[in-house]
């Protein structure tokens, strides 16, 4: 019998964006068992499941989307569980309209399933319940291995390996392990309880976590390598870029990453019961169209800023950030500044930011990354009144352990070259893969290439 | 966690503190810092390693209590600990054997040179220090700064010890000594300090290196909150510093960045000392 076709997907409830701005709790709230099973319902269970191809670790959706259509919630965490370790954060920020979402055959004349959605669901549901697993390790194989950054990528070859009976150490250069997901990504878009159920499971599994340890300074790879049988290296791209235009240098000025870090890591929206400060600020621009710029405003807007701007090259069809992220920033009053560029930051006498002079941008012809590039209106600089700026214009990789490192081949572009089906280096017995492999990606890209050089590294430790 | 085991007064709100941290005991060099934060809600904030045992894996800590991190880090007693030390971070000073070097510290800037001034006696310099303090009872490390070297100066604002005057009073003595040559100059202290030093040394074109102590969170190259700018260049201090050519250096806007968070500071500090009842004169 043909299903029933239910256009719309159901709503997930949300915090009204008049409150959500003066805290900073999480915005989409979840969805109820009942609300869940409504979506599961409108599945179509398609046997050809192009979802699936979707996902880039091929979690099996039409069965877990099938378990929760029964009310078997467990079941279906189990099942995500099979796939991906970490479902909570990835039903949270993966881009699902990019990936799994995007295949569905619902969403060609409709609203596809809410399969993100439906992720979240099941893991907080297993989490509430106290549901939660700890997986199968299987006898210890006495191989040793060293995971470099606890970021996605990190995280899950040390999950992975652990459960194949290695001993596991995992090295962390900042306080907290999570990478990007505890130093990047808001409390109100990632709650930082969610993230530390999640990777608890990792202490469980019997790996060992070294914070405050830097590789390339505390101790170099070479060290690691007389220790360690195997070395994974996922470092993340974290070095922040700037524009190089005047006045970059202000007070006044952040990085979009020190930004983020003070109030993400730090709790600076906690001031003064926390210890670090953030200024507080009455307009503030943030430049870049990315989910790091749309984070950093949101933050901005929460602090208190009267006008938070966004101020972004090109237009809306090319920023990169989710779909979901820009929807909320607009919600929240987010002022967008589309197809206009700073070129020049303009200081008081004492040293503090005051005004940013931007120029009016056109789209011209795609460029390399496919987008079209954007080209300066000659004559229609103007300034906007602003008393903080977040550059928000992208990351590369951090020279500390990739400089300390011989015979580590690195790629044009200064990151990680790696043999794409197995992650190994071009340095015996050392991996690498996530952000400082690809550059700045996405959480379930980094979680895959986790998984495939896990795998290899299992089969080169045999 | 790391542990605390030796902790000292060096004078006035100085304070000196031995860490259990062998993993950065045994990689330190001169005019590298570590990056420490107290408790789950405490900041990172850098200090310099004023000395280290590899050995014994331990790291020792010379500050001066300006705010309320360094307060309450001077609260801690032999068996407390902290929770997160990571390093040893930034570049170490450039050691060689240049000939006839001297090196300046001022305030609690003594305690970061005494590690560099040793390093450079030990590379078969002739070291020639400066040390300078406000007032006699705020000169410290003398007797070490004494065995790093083979002159030593001590200067005091008020005149109350030694040498009435500031630093770049005996510096200037020396740099018009026709009969002395001088090879490099080293200076750690407060900004107009090194920036008064940079102006000394500059007519006469001896290379002088300065340790710059910008804002910082990470330590990393991650945030960039340390900018500095050196040869109109910008630099990220934590990873290309600490220490840089005091010619080259735009001390105005490392003045101005230091300044950020001022309000904040105080407010903190202002909080902590009502919590904790702690009655500090200035001294
Ligand atoms: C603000 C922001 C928002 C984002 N939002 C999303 C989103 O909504 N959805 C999404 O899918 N993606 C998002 N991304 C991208 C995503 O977070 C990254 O692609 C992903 O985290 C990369 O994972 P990784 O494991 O490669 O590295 P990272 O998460 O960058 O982690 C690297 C870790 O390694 C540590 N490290 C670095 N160097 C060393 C060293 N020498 N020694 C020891 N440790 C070291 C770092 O401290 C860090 O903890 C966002 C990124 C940012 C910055
Ligand atoms: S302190 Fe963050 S980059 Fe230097």
């Amino acid at each position: 019998m043909a299903k029933k076709i239910i256009p719309y997907a159901v709503p997930m409830p949300e915090q009204d964006p008049k409150e959500r701005i003066h805290n900073f709790n999480e915005v989409p709230l979840g969805y109820s068992p009942e609300m869940a099973i409504a979506e599961a319902n409108r599945c179509l269970q398609c046997k050809k499941a192009p979802c699936i191809a979707g996902c880039p670790v091929a979690i099996d959706i039409p069965a877990f989307i099938n378990l929760i259509a029964q009310g078997d919630f467990i079941a279906a965490y189990r099942k995500v569980m099979e796939k991906n370790v970490l479902p909570a954060i990835c039903g949270r920020v993966c881009p699902q309209e990019d990936q799994c979402q995007k295949m569905c055959v619902m969403g060609v004349k409709n609203e596809p399933i809410a399969i993100g959605r439906l992720e979240r669901f099941v893991a907080d549901y297993a989490m509430q319940v106290g549901k939660t697993e700890v997986p199968q390790r299987l006898r210890s194989t006495g191989k040793r291995v060293a995971v470099i950054g606890s970021g996605p990528s990190g995280l899950t070859v040390a999950g992975d390996l652990a459960k194949m009976g290695h001993s596991v150490t995992l090295f962390e250069a900042l306080h907290a392990t999570g990478g990007v997901l505890v130093y990047g990504i808001p409390e109100f878009r990632l709650p930082k309880d969610i993230l530390k159920k999640e990777t608890e499971v990792l202490a469980k599994l019997g790996v060992e976590i070294q914070t405050d340890y830097v590789i390339g300074i505390t101790e170099m790879v070479d060290e690691l390598l007389d220790r360690y049988q195997a070395i994974f290296i996922g470092t993340g791209a974290g070095l922040p870029y700037f524009m190089n235009i005047p006045g970059e240098n202000l007070n006044g000025v952040y990085s979009a990453n020190e930004f983020l870090t003070r109030n993400n890591l730090m709790r600076a929206y906690l001031f003064p019961q926390w210890d670090t400060p953030i200024k507080p600020s009455r307009n503030v621009a943030v430049i870049g169209g990315g989910n790091t710029a749309m984070d950093a405003v949101r933050i901005a807007k929460r602090l208190g800023a009267e006008n938070a701007y966004l101020i972004y090259r090109r237009s809306r069809a090319e920023m990169p950030a989710r779909d979901e992220e820009i929807h909320h920033a607009q919600e929240e009053g987010i002022i967008f500044h589309l197809l206009e560029n700073p070129i020049r930051i303009i200081g008081d006498e004492k040293g503090w930011v005051k005004e940013i002079e931007l120029i009016r941008m056109e789209l011209g012809e795609p460029d390399e990354s496919g987008r079209r590039r954007p080209i300066p209106i000659k004559g229609s600089e103007h300034t906007l009144k602003v008393d903080t700026v977040i550059m928000a214009i992208g990351q590369g990789p951090n020279p500390l352990l990739l400089s300390t490192t011989p015979g580590l081949k690195l790629n044009k572009r200064g990151y990680i070259q790696v043999d794409p089906q197995t992650g190994a280096t071009s340095k015996k017995g050392v991996f690498a893969g996530g952000d400082i492999v690809t550059g700045s990606a996405t959480v379930i890209l980094a979680m895959g290439a986790g998984r495939t050089a896990a795998k290899a590294m299992h089969e080169f430790l045999k | 966690m790391f542990k605390i085991l030796k902790h000292a007064i060096l004078g006035p709100q100085v304070k000196q503190l031995v860490f259990e941290a062998p993993a950065v005991a045994r990689k330190r060099k001169p005019g590298q810092f570590v990056i420490l934060r107290i408790n789950e809600s405490g900041e990172r904030f850098p200090l310099t390693i004023a000395d280290a045992d590899p050995k014994a894996g331990t790291i020792t800590i010379i500050f001066q209590e300006v705010g309320k991190s360094t307060f309450q880090l001077g609260t801690l007693k032999a068996g407390d600990a902290v929770l997160d030390i990571v390093g040893p971070l930034g570049k170490p000073t450039e050691i060689e054997k240049f000939g006839h070097v001297i090196c300046m510290g001022g305030g609690v800037g003594v305690a970061e040179i005494y590690p560099v001034a040793m390093a450079l006696r030990e590379a078969g310099n002739e070291v020639t220090a400066i040390i300078g303090a406000r007032s006699k009872d705020l000169v410290i490390l003398e007797e070490q700064m004494r065995r790093a070297s083979h002159k030593l100066w001590v200067t005091t604002d008020d005149g109350s010890y030694g040498y009435h005057g500031l630093v770049t009073d005996p510096l200037k003595e020396i740099l018009n000594d026709t009969n002395k040559k001088v090879d490099r100059v080293f200076c750690i202290g407060p900004v107009p300090m090194m920036r008064a030093v940079a102006e000394a040394t500059r007519p006469y074109g001896i290379p002088t290196i300065v340790s710059l102590n910008p804002i910082m969170v990470d330590g990393t190259g991650m945030c960039g909150a340390c900018r500095v700018e050196v040869g109109g260049e910008t630099k990220f201090a934590c990873v290309d510093g600490p220490d840089f050519d005091a010619h080259q250096v735009n001390f105005d806007l490392l003045m101005k960045r230091l300044t950020i968070y001022k309000d904040q500071e105080k407010l903190s500090w202002e909080l902590w000392k009502q919590q904790h009842g702690k009655c500090t004169k200035k001294s």
